[in-house]
């Protein structure tokens, strides 16, 4: 069987607010959900000036580990969702290139086959903006997992200085995620 | 907690894909970040991801010139085709999404400050759901070309924006569909950042076939996301 060529990427453009916004987007969990909190943090270009038509899409685990998906081997029962829960969420940056996603903790994630250790909490996402003419993927750690984080096999593969910039910060009503494009402190963003 | 056998995704290996950096798309300048990106090995964050439901899409969503009380002026054209994997299987129950200008090359869209009229009748936005077999259909109105600053007397191709999420993070793809034969193509860093060969996968055919007659004209155009690496699970 011949293998149909793959689609190629194009940016999101400018306009994308007229379809991909959803009311609901910034809620992986409903309000109300407990132990939920919010990850906020600014889209910022190689100038340091605030991303203002930016997406940020996130996908993660839900506090067990699972995924309610057909391809978690584990089955349906290893996921542990808080009732309306999604593992997705998605919010268009404000003119201060501001994002906010409201969700709970991901669990340890089993490894990918034999050999490697089990990865950290962690949340991936994606960041669709004009002038990206591919989405670029970046990974959110959790500032207080620090033993875990020590084993997680992709930040061991990475320097000290761009490992940091995949942790997130504490802040009084959940953490704080900045992703910086370009530059001297750009996020480490990962080719899939 | 033990390992767990699953599937990978096929990498980006035949490079259909623009570079970030594209300078002579003006945006990717100061955007496109600088260092290498870092090969992530795929677990099962990344193979799996989000299945929305038939409460994501609404009845009219996938017909955009049906959304308001009247029809938005323009040549009526029903858009479908298939999403496919890497493989040629059919994707079922994905969501695609899709944006566009209206047939002036006006976006409803406070950014566009392009002088061509809005159209009361036309948002330009819709969704839907693919079958059991991934086919798609919308029914909307030809986008127009429109103006942009990028570089002296730029205009962009007409074309219609698609999202489409798969059944995995690593399918995710976002893309513009353009219409075969443009003469803007030549002049278009957007649609020219793709290499050369694989640029023709962005343009739909002209499709006689699903044409409605004394109703609307068809294009097609299919849509292929990531491919599974063989795997001794579906070896077995």
């Amino acid at each position: 069987m011949s293998s149909p060529g793959l689609t190629p990427s194009q940016t999101v453009g400018p306009f994308f607010a007229l379809a991909l916004p959803w009311p609901d987007g910034p809620y992986v969990v409903p309000d109300g959900t407990p132990g939920a909190f919010w990850i906020r943090g600014r889209v910022l270009d190689g100038d340091g000036a605030p991303v203002a038509d930016a997406l940020v899409e996130t996908w993660q685990a839900d506090p067990g580990g699972g995924f309610d998906h057909p391809d978690d081997p584990r089955g349906a029962g290893a996921a542990e969702h808080p009732a309306g829960f999604r593992g997705f969420g998605r919010c268009p940056t404000d003119a201060d290139g501001q994002y906010g996603i409201r969700t709970v903790r991901p669990g340890l994630i089993p490894a990918p086959g034999d050999g490697l250790a089990t990865q950290a909490p962690h949340i991936d996402l994606s960041i669709f903006a004009r002038g990206l003419l591919d989405r670029v993927v970046t990974r959110l750690y959790f500032p207080d997992e620090a033993a875990a984080n020590a084993a997680d096999p992709v930040l061991a593969g990475l320097p000290e200085p761009v490992r940091n910039t995949l942790i997130a910060r504490a802040t009084g009503d959940g953490y704080a995620f900045d992703i910086r494009l370009q530059g001297e402190h750009e996020t480490a963003f990962f080719a899939i | 907690m033990t390992g767990v056998a699953v599937g990978g995704y096929r990498r980006d290996t035949d490079g259909v894909n623009p570079p970030l950096l594209s300078p002579e798309y003006r945006s990717t300048v100061r955007r496109a970040p600088g260092r290498p990106l870092v090969v992530l090995p795929h677990s099962l964050t990344e193979l799996t991801g989000p299945v929305f439901g038939e409460s994501r899409v609404g009845a009219l969503d996938h017909d955009l010139t049906r959304q308001h009380p009247g029809e938005p002026l323009g040549e009526r054209i029903i858009v479908h085709g298939r999403v496919l994997d890497g493989d040629g299987r059919p994707i079922p129950h994905a969501l695609v999404e899709v944006w566009q200008a209206n047939a002036a090359g006006r976006y409803a869209h406070s950014g566009d400050r392009h002088p061509a009229p809005l159209d009361p009748n036309f948002t330009g936005a819709g969704r839907c759901l693919t079958d059991r077999d991934g086919g798609y259909q919308f029914v909307t109105v030809k986008p127009g070309a429109y103006p942009w600053r990028n570089h002296d007397n730029a205009w962009r191709p007409a074309h219609i924006h698609f999202s489409l999420f798969g059944r995995a993070f690593v399918q995710r793809l976002v893309t513009q569909m353009y219409f075969p034969g443009d003469p803007l193509f030549g002049q278009d860093p957007i649609f020219n950042s793709v290499p050369e060969h694989a640029r023709h996968r962005m343009v739909a055919g002209f499709d006689l076939t699903r044409t409605e007659p004394e109703w609307a004209l068809a294009y097609r155009f299919d849509l292929v996301l990531r491919g599974r690496d063989a795997t001794p699970m579906e070896a077995s």
